[in-house]
This record gives C-alpha cells, sequence and structure tokens, in this order.
C-alpha cells in the first residue's frame, strides 16, 4: 500500500515538474545512509545521514516536492547562506572513540544546542536576522533556541570559527535538554518521515539509552549568490549515535550484534522517494592493521588454509550478508586505510526485512585515531569569589603529527587554534592568560601566534577569545589559565535552581594544519553524498567539557527586607544629622525645664544617672532655667508669620 | 611663646619622624609579604573603581589597540592607566608590578601624611591665635594644646585601613593624596595646588566634587575658626582693653576673623580650577581619541559610579540593595541615594561655615558612607581628618562605643564573608548585616562630631559672653 503511495507521489511529482524544465527536477534529490562503525570500547557508532537538495529557485520555481517547505521559507526569509544547528546529549568520548576522522570532526557536537549561521544580509542587520532565526528554529524545533536571541548569548567569531566573514553568528545552551520532542519535528523534514527507509530504524527508547546521540541540521544555500554555478539549497540530516549491544559474548571478545539487537528495529520498507538508501560498516584503520596482522600470523603458521580475498574470510568477525561493494581508503605508508562494506536496503521488504549482523570471532583490541593533542578544561580554585579556567592539551602521540609536518624537527610546529565563549558573568582578567609547556611557564606572548578578545560588557556581550597557538611538535602537554572574577546578578537574572551554577560554554579547539577526510581509490565514490562527505575536507576539531561554574547567590527572599532596612538606615543618618544641626540650645533648655517641671519619674531618673555614670560625669539633677523664654516665644511667633506668609504667597503666586 | 613650648613638649613626646618612618617600613615589610596576605581581592580593599588588576586589565587592552573601557572591568581614569599601567607590567630588579604599584601607593600615604601634618599645623596655629584673639588664652593654662596635625598624620600612617588599603594593590591611596592635596593647598593660601588636587580628585572619583564648597570657604573665610559674631563682639568688647602689645595679634586676628568674603581668591581658586580641568580633559581627549572619546569614558567611569552596575560585594550597603530592588524601583531609588548626599551638603555648609576644614572632613565622611562603592581606604581618609579636630572634639560622646564598634565591624565583616562567598555556611544577609551596622557607627560617628562641634562652639560662646 505504502509502495503504491509513494510510486503515486513521484508520479505526481514528475507530473508537476514537468510543467516547469523537466531536467533540473531530477536534481532535486533525497539520499539516505547509515554507517555503523564498531569502536574499541565494545560499543557501536550509528551514524545517519539524510541529504535533501533542491536547486535554485531562480531556474525551478518555489515549489517543491521533496525539499522541505519550512526550511525553505527560512532560507529565504532571514537570506541565511550556511546554518547549522545541533541537539546533543552525552559527551564525545575523544579518547575511545577518535578525534582524527571526519564523523568526530563534524558530528561530536559539544551537549545541548549549538546553532551557528552565517547570512548573506548587510552587515548591520545580521543581528535583526539572527534574533529572528532563533525564534523561528525555536519554534520549528521545540526547543528554547529563542534564549540565544538576547546579544549576551551569542557571540560573533571573527575567524576561529566558520569562515571570516565577520556575518556568523554563534551561540550555545549547554543546559538544553534533548529530547524526542526533538526528534520529532527533525523527522519532519525528512519526506518519508520514520515511516519507511532508514529513519524506521530510529527507535527512541534505543536512541535515547546511548551514551551519546547528537541530531544535527546543516543547511547550505547559495541562492543569494549572483553566480549562475549556484547549486540551489543543500539540507543534511545527521543522527549520530553510540550505543551498547546488548549481547553478552565472553570477557575478551567485542560484543557481536545485529541492527535489531543494536537498535531493535529492523529495515522493513524502503523509502520511494531516496535515491539511494545505503547501509555502510566501516572498520577503522587500526583494526583493519590488526586483522591483517591475524591474518599474516595465520599465514605463517597454518600455511594449510587456503585464504581468498573476500571479507568472508577475515580471522575477526563475519558479517551476515555479503556486502555489495568493498570501498577502501587510500592508507599511509605504514598501514592500509579503514574498510567500508556497503549494503544496499532496497531489496528488503516486510518479509524480508534488511537486518545486518556482525560476529566476532577473536578477541581484538584496537584504538582510534587521535588528534594531535587532546584537550580537556577545568575550573581552578575555590569559593565564590574568583577562579580560573584551565585547558589542558596532552599530547596523544599519534603518529598524525609527523605525518602532516614532515619537514624538519627544528622547524616543526604544531597550530593550534582556540575559540573560547564566556558569559558576562564570569569577569576573565585577559591579562592572566598564561601558557605552561611541559609544566614550564612560557614569557606571555611567545607561542601565541594570533590572538584576538572580545571582552564581555556588563549585561550585553559574551566574552571570546579566539587565538592561534604555536606549539612545538615534541611539546607533552601544553595548558593554558585565565583567571576571573565571578559576578554578583541582580535576583531577576538568576534562573529558578540558581545554587546549581551557570554553564560555561565549551572551548573549540581545532588544528588548523590537519584535516580529517577520507580518500578513496574509486573517484566515482564522490556521487554518493556520505561518502563525498567523508572525503571532503574538514577541519580536525575537538570540544571540551562544559564547565559548571557556581555563582554566589543572595537570598531571594529578602527584597522587601532589604529595601526597608536600607531606607531605614539612609532615615535615621537625614534624620539624626538634620536633628544634630536645627537644635538650638534655648529650645533645649526649655525642653529641659519642662521635662524636670514635668517631675521626672524615677525610671527618667535613673537613666539619666546611668548615662552620666557611663559618661564618666557628675551627675547634675535638672534645672530650671528661665533665660531667653521670652526672646525665643517672640522668635516662634516671627517664625509661624513668616510662613504663612510664604504659603500665602505662594498660593497666590500659582493660582 | 607659652603655647608654642606646650605643642613643643607634646611633639617631643610623640616623636613624629620616628613613628613615620618605622611606619614606611613596616609597609613594606607587609608588602614583601602582600602575595601571602591576598589583601587585593578583598572586598573591603579594592572596590571596582579602584582595584589594581582591572587598572591591568584595562592596560592589557590598550596595548592590543582595544578601548581599555571595552569588558566593563577598568572605570578608572584613562591619565591613570597611562601613568600605573605600565608599572603593573614592568619588572625592575626582581620587583614584580604589583610591588611597584604598592610602592607607589606607600610614597601617595606618605605625601599624604605630610600634607595632613602640615594642614594640622596651621589648624592648630589657628586654634590658638582664636582663643587668643576672643581674650579666652587666659582660661587654658592648664591644658595643653594638643599638635592635631601629628597626631592626624600619625594616625593616616599608622591606621589599619590605610595600611591595608596601601599593600591591597589599589589606586585609593593616590585618590586621599589629591583630596589631602587640594584642602592643604585651600588652607594654606595656595590656590593652584587647590584647585589642581579639587580637579584631579574629582577626575578620579566624582564624589570629591562637593569639596568646592569647604576649600570655597577656606579660601574665602580662612582656616576653621568660631563663629564670626564672637569676633566682632569680642573686638568690640576688647578695644579698650587690649593694650598696644597684641597689635600684632590682631592683625593675624584679622586675617582670620575677616567677616567678609574674600571673593577675589575665590575667582582665583575657579580661574585655576578651570585651567587645570581643561587640562585634564585635553589629556583624556587625547588618551581616549582612538576608543570612543571623552564621551565613552565618562559614561564608562561617572556612569558607572552612578547606576551602580557592579553588584559585587563591599561595605557599603548599595550593592545589596541593588541586587534585591525590583527592577522598576531601580531608577527612582539611584536618584533617592545619591540625591542623599547632596540633601545634605546645604544645611551643612550653612550651619558650619566657619569651619570649612571640618566641614571637609564631614562632606569626605557622608561620601565614603554613602558612595557606591567604598573601601577602607576612603574610611581611613576622612578618620585621620577627624583626629585634626581633637581639640575641638574632645567632649564628643560615645568614642569609646564607636572605636569598639569599628572594630568589632572590620573582624566581623571578613569572617561574614568567608562564609558566605568561601564556605558557603552563611548567606548574603550575613554580611550585609555588618555593612548595616558599618553604616549606622558612620553615621553616628558623623552626627555626634557634628554635634561636638557645634557644642564646641555653644561653649565658646558662652565662655565670650562671660568674659
Amino acid at each position: 500500500m505504502s509502495r503504491l503511495k509513494s510510486c503515486l507521489l513521484i508520479f505526481l511529482a514528475l507530473f508537476s515538474a514537468t510543467e516547469s524544465i523537466n531536467v533540473e527536477v531530477l536534481n532535486e534529490e533525497f539520499t539516505e545512509a547509515l554507517l555503523l562503525r564498531p569502536l574499541p570500547d565494545r560499543k557501536v557508532l550509528a551514524h545517519f545521514h539524510f541529504r535533501s537538495s533542491a536547486p535554485p529557485s531562480e531556474r525551478c520555481g518555489r515549489h517543491h516536492h521533496i525539499f522541505p517547505k519550512s526550511i525553505y521559507q527560512l532560507v529565504h526569509k532571514f537570506q541565511v547562506r550556511e546554518m547549522e544547528l545541533s541537539f546533543t546529549q552525552g559527551r564525545w568520548n575523544y579518547e575511545r572513540w577518535g578525534g582524527f576522522d571526519p564523523i568526530s570532526s563534524s558530528n561530536a557536537k559539544p551537549p545541548g544546542v549549538e546553532l551557528w549561521a552565517e547570512f548573506d544580509v548587510p552587515q548591520d542587520q545580521v543581528d535583526y536576522s539572527w534574533k529572528n532565526l532563533t525564534h523561528a528554529l525555536s519554534g520549528l524545533f521545540c526547543a528554547s533556541i529563542n534564549f540565544l536571541e538576547h546579544s549576551s548569548s551569542y557571540s560573533a567569531p571573527q575567524w576561529s570559527f566558520g569562515s571570516a566573514s565577520g556575518k556568523l553568528r554563534y551561540g550555545t545552551l549547554p543546559r538544553e535538554a534533548v529530547c524526542t520532542e526533538n526528534l520529532t519535528p527533525w523527522l519532519k523534514l525528512l519526506p518519508c518521515r520514520d515511516k519507511a527507509g532508514l529513519s524506521l530504524l530510529m527507535d527512541r527508547p534505543s536512541i535515547y539509552r546511548g551514551y551519546y546521540h547528537s541530531q544535527r541540521l546543516h543547511l547550505k544555500s547559495d541562492e543569494f549568490g549572483a553566480s549562475e554555478m549556484s547549486t540551489g539549497m543543500v539540507l543534511e540530516q545527521t543522527l549520530t549515535v553510540v550505543l551498547r549491544p546488548d549481547t553478552f559474548s565472553g570477557q575478551a571478545l567485542q560484543p557481536s550484534w545485529s541492527l535489531s539487537s543494536l537498535i531493535g528495529r529492523s529495515v522493513s520498507r524502503k523509502c520511494s522517494l531516496s535515491s539511494s538508501s545505503n547501509v555502510y560498516v566501516q572498520f577503522e584503520q587500526n583494526l583493519v592493521f590488526e586483522g591483517d596482522k591475524l591474518k599474516e600470523d595465520g599465514e605463517a603458521s597454518e600455511n594449510a588454509i587456503p585464504v581468498g580475498d573476500g571479507l568472508e574470510d577475515n580471522p575477526l568477525f563475519e558479517l551476515s550478508l555479503p556486502p555489495k561493494r568493498v570501498i577502501k581508503e587510500l592508507g599511509n605508508s605504514q598501514k592500509a586505510g579503514s574498510i567500508l562494506h556497503e549494503f544496499s536496503v532496497e531489496d528488503s521488504n516486510e518479509f524480508k526485512p534488511f537486518d545486518l549482523e556482525l560476529n566476532w570471532k577473536l578477541p581484538v583490541a584496537w584504538s582510534c585515531p587521535q588528534a594531535p593533542l587532546q584537550a580537556s578544561r577545568f575550573l581552578l580554585g575555590s569559593g565564590n569569589e574568583r577562579g580560573a579556567i584551565a585547558i589542558s592539551m596532552k599530547s596523544t602521540k599519534s603518529n598524525n603529527v609527523e605525518r602532516t609536518s614532515s619537514f624538519d624537527e627544528n622547524e616543526c610546529w604544531l597550530r593550534v587554534g582556540i575559540f573560547q565563549i564566556v558569559p558576562w558573568y564570569v569577569k576573565v582578567y585577559y591579562h592572566t592568560l598564561k601558557l605552561f609547556l611541559d609544566g614550564e611557564p612560557q614569557s606571555s606572548m611567545e607561542n601565541i601566534e594570533k590572538i584576538i578578545v572580545s571582552p564581555s560588557e556588563d549585561k550585553v556581550s559574551t566574552g571570546v577569545m579566539e587565538m592561534i597557538l604555536r606549539l612545538p611538535c615534541s611539546v607533552n602537554t601544553a595548558a593554558l589559565t585565565l583567571e576571573f572574577d565571578k559576578g554578583f546578578l541582580h535576583i531577576d537574572e538568576y534562573p529558578p535552581d540558581a545554587n546549581q551554577g551557570f554553564d560555561i560554554p565549551s572551548a573549540v579547539i581545532h588544528f588548523a594544519d590537519f584535516v580529517a577526510n577520507m580518500s578513496f581509490y574509486d573517484d566515482s565514490l564522490k556521487q554518493v553524498p556520505i561518502l563525498s562527505k567523508l572525503q571532503e575536507e574538514v577541519p580536525v576539531v575537538s570540544y571540551t567539557e562544559v564547565l559548571l561554574v557556581p555563582l554566589t547567590t543572595p537570598d531571594f527572599s529578602m527584597p522587601y527586607n532589604v529595601i526597608t532596612i536600607t531606607c531605614t538606615v539612609f532615615a535615621l543618618y537625614f534624620g539624626s544629622l538634620l536633628n544634630a544641626l536645627r537644635r538650638r540650645v534655648g529650645e533645649e533648655e526649655r525642653f529641659l525645664s519642662g521635662k524636670g517641671a514635668r517631675k521626672a519619674g524615677p525610671l527618667t531618673l535613673m537613666i539619666s544617672k546611668l548615662s552620666a555614670k557611663l559618661r564618666g560625669k557628675p551627675w547634675e539633677s535638672p534645672k530650671q532655667s528661665e533665660s531667653g523664654r521670652s526672646s525665643s516665644k517672640y522668635k516662634l511667633l516671627a517664625k509661624v508669620v513668616l510662613v504663612a506668609g510664604v504659603a500665602a504667597a505662594w498660593q497666590f503666586y500659582f493660582q | 611663646m607659652e603655647d608654642r613650648s606646650t605643642i613643643g613638649s607634646w611633639r617631643n613626646k610623640l616623636g613624629f619622624w620616628k613613628w613615620a618612618i618605622a611606619s614606611v617600613f613596616f609597609r613594606l615589610i607587609l608588602t614583601y609579604f602582600s602575595k601571602n596576605l591576598n589583601l587585593s581581592s578583598r572586598p573591603e580593599v579594592s572596590t571596582p573603581l579602584t582595584s589594581l588588576r582591572r587598572l591591568a586589565e584595562g592596560y592589557w587592552l590598550k596595548q592590543l589597540s582595544m578601548s581599555p573601557y571595552s569588558g566593563s572591568m577598568y572605570h578608572g581614569s584613562p591619565l591613570l592607566l597611562s601613568i600605573l599601567g605600565p608599572l603593573t607590567v614592568k619588572k625592575i630588579g626582581g620587583l614584580s608590578g604589583e610591588l611597584l604599584c604598592s610602592l607607589v601607593s606607600l610614597v601617595a600615604d606618605f605625601i599624604s601624611a605630610i600634607l595632613i601634618r602640615a594642614t594640622g599645623a596651621s589648624l592648630v596655629r589657628a586654634y590658638l591665635h582664636n582663643w587668643k584673639s576672643l581674650g579666652l588664652d587666659k582660661l587654658f593654662k592648664g591644658n595643653e594644646v594638643v599638635p592635631s596635625g601629628d597626631v592626624a598624620a600619625l594616625v593616616y600612617l599608622w591606621n589599619p585601613f590605610t595600611i591595608v588599603s596601601c599593600i591591597g594593590f589599589n589606586t585609593s591611596a593616590i585618590e586621599n593624596m589629591f583630596v589631602v592635596m587640594s584642602l592643604y593647598g585651600a588652607s594654606a593660601g595656595l590656590v593652584p595646588l587647590a584647585a589642581f588636587g579639587w580637579v584631579v580628585s574629582l577626575h578620579l572619583s566624582l564624589y570629591p566634587i562637593v569639596l568646592v564648597i569647604p576649600v570655597v570657604f577656606l579660601l574665602g573665610y580662612g582656616l576653621d575658626a568660631p563663629p564670626r559674631k564672637l569676633f566682632v563682639q569680642s573686638n568690640l568688647q576688647g578695644e579698650e582693653k587690649r593694650s598696644a602689645c597684641h597689635a600684632e595679634l590682631k592683625s593675624m586676628n584679622d586675617k582670620f576673623s575677616k567677616t567678609n568674603f574674600s571673593w577675589w581668591r575665590v575667582v582665583i581658586f575657579f580661574l585655576w580650577a578651570s585651567v587645570w580641568t581643561s587640562y585634564v580633559v585635553i589629556m583624556c581627549a587625547i588618551s581616549m581619541k582612538e576608543y570612543g572619546g571623552l564621551g565613552e569614558m565618562f559614561k564608562r567611569t561617572y556612569g558607572f559610579i552612578l547606576a551602580i552596575e557592579d553588584l559585587s560585594p563591599n561595605i557599603g550597603v548599595l550593592w545589596y540593595f541593588f541586587a534585591e530592588v525590583f527592577d522598576f524601583f531601580r531608577n527612582f531609588f539611584l536618584i533617592v541615594f545619591h540625591v542623599n548626599i547632596l540633601f545634605m551638603i546645604l544645611p551643612l555648609a550653612i550651619r558650619l561655615n566657619h569651619r570649612p576644614c571640618f566641614l571637609a572632613f564631614l562632606y569626605l565622611a557622608v561620601s565614603s558612607m554613602l558612595k557606591s562603592y567604598p573601601s577602607v581606604g576612603d574610611s581611613a581618609l576622612y578618620m585621620s581628618l577627624l583626629v585634626l579636630f581633637v581639640n575641638e572634639l574632645a567632649e564628643m560622646q560615645f568614642t569609646f562605643f564607636l572605636f569598639c564598634g569599628y572594630v568589632g565591624i572590620s573582624l566581623l565583616s571578613p569572617v561574614m564573608h568567608n562564609l558566605w562567598i568561601w564556605r558557603g555556611t552563611g548567606n548574603a544577609n550575613f554580611y550585609f548585616a555588618t555593612a548595616i551596622g558599618y553604616a549606622c557607627f558612620q553615621i553616628i560617628l558623623v552626627v555626634e562630631s557634628v554635634s561636638a562641634m557645634l557644642n564646641h562652639d555653644r561653649k565658646i560662646r558662652k565662655l565670650c559672653n562671660k568674659v
């Protein structure tokens, strides 16, 4: 039934398209792919990749049959040139899951929401477009992306993040909880939703049970470029999940898994709208190397067993289905590259669902390719007054460094870019920037190739630090510290759960001289979107941890008390000082005599005696004095007359 | 002279220079250990306005050709930045930048002490002459006159508040020096110096602007004296009694007790003040040329003071008030609290116009109590100015109580701060309570000193009437 429906849809689409230009319509296409990769720590990476593209609307009109309309409108309304939105939960483990491959470089994201967008509008309208975009996306994805609207929550990186056009805005919400309410609208953008095709595998419980999941939406359009070569809009949606197979298979052996055991579902229908839907299983370089070594050992010891070139004979594992093709990556001099096994889900149906199975035969341990330095960030100091941010980078001693910088040992430099955003309530003293190489403090600017700091402004903007460090290749550890004072906020500025603390978004560490890409023997593979994506040269990027900074809180229940007490103190000051100034001796004496005449009670007498004793003066009994009594009477009278006269004049004047 | 000798004996007992040098050495020793004392981050010592750490940040930003005011860190004067900024990064012979800066504040403290001493000496001289001219000098045969200048200078040098703010890496010592300079200039009749001190201190921190009134009175009427009415009376009475031997005293008298206001010096003062103001403004404009000009400077310095943007705790009461107050009342209370300083200017000036130095003390005390970012450096200044009037305020009440209160607050406040910020066992109210207590003690000090001074005047009047 669904098949029929989709065929009908295609037919309809084709029919409607024939009215416009036939050739262009074919450009609008949708592809889906799933990449599975066993990870060294007994987990499995599943990377879904959906790509929809639409031709430029100038030539083909504004009607689309595959490309989501909401995204099209977004692009056109806010003139988005490029945009990336990611919802992530969990932290990518760079040490175990790799930090040097295209997937980790472009799909390992900081926790929470990360959004960056580049606009094709004049410089002064960028912020306005950003604000509107955040609101639109917030509605589209049921997330509080609109909190990125205020200028104190986003920043404009100058060159270290993305392009240096100055029209890029970047913002993160580290505390955004990501859940199925964000996934559903994301799935809605797919032409088959999660009704057919690979997205059938997106079983919510198993996805959110994973160790890491990141759903990402990357949009690129050159709609507004003047060039004729524009390719239209490309929407790339990826979902990266790290799962652990439930199957138990001995102590040393990697757990064997199948799609249905891993995710709990299998692909029973193909999405008819997608022009290709493939599943790839990737075995990493080091794993392949281990396999080859085993194979060689086997050959050496048991010559009797013939070795075929099929991969079913791999001594390490076996796959339940025969691959459609095997793609080998170009390796380096020492090791062969990683291997991709391609499977197609085209011929799966409800009776014969696509369910891939991987069985391990021998225990094996390998490691993932690492970025040259592994960065982590932490807080120093205690108390709620001040502290320091430290970014420490440890050399992974991976051979990538030697591979890319093959020149002289003395000349070997490692360039590390750091992009750090600090919210305004963390008041960073940038002059306290210190760099330690192998524990030795360095003189300030020697190892800093380039630095741009735009300090935060209270309640207006975030602080951004972009820098490029130039470290010698032989360095073991490098550490960077920055001191800060913690700010004190107005009670309204605290979030409901103020004592939980505030987040400092992840710093982005990028290695400018390194690119993470795979290169294959076959050039024709560029046609397949996921493979072309893997071949794309992306800089090696890693994100550090989000930091949680506890800030001091005032007493939230006290505003009335504070206002009244402070005002009382001010009144005390004003009243008593004015009283001291205007008091006259004559009046004082009159007052005293009046008190004496009123026959002082025993209590007042005692108090006055006591106070006299405290002051160390002989106590005098209240005396009566008559002096100046009559004169003060006249003075009083004169004053009353004066005041009355002023009042009368005032009244007369203002009527 | 008899009174000279009494003062001299006091002075010999006191040994001013010995103690002054000792205080300098004491400071040097503490400066050496300043890293361990870690006073620069104490909220009592360094405020957002005076902190040298923020100045260093501003200087660093300026070195990177950014506006020193970008980033809401530095809020001081651009001139101070260009003078002290290089010191914060320089290292001369193992001395770190911070040590150099505290040497600067040490020098500033010492200069202030010397100026206070000179002011005090002339005040004592005026005091004795006034008594003589009123014909009351026979009355105090037995009791000596305290050389209040020396005592005040020593109090300034040995006040723990001054010491703490001197080695606490902040600029309040320099601000105090200019305030004292202005007062000294006015009391010694050095009009350009008075104008310079006033203009610079006004430039550094807005509040000394109210000192224009005492300075004008000082220049117009001369030093502190009993009410002028009394001189007229005593002159009338004494014409026939006085003999020729008092002739030279009378000329002195005339200088001080002239009831007419010498407008000429005031005009010169304002001329000088405008000269210095234009000089400072031009210098600021030059240093701020690339970073947004004077408007930016005024917004980031005076605007920051008036709008109380920084809510970090200090020994005043306003930070907590504005952290808690509802947003729609904020502007109202800002106006109310700032106007509270201004409200008292006129009554005080009317009532105490014959005592301009005391008036200056009052203004400083009031503004250090009500200012947006008070520090103990401000308190140190008005305390030593209070000691200048030790002869007049001998009968002040509650002095022991006040002393105990100040000691208690200065011990309790760090404890409460520690409990709140560092241990997390106390809360903000504890610290705020000490701030309220401190404000109350300051209020009592001001009120009591005012009434003691008025009582002193009353006493003189009574004595005059008897004579």
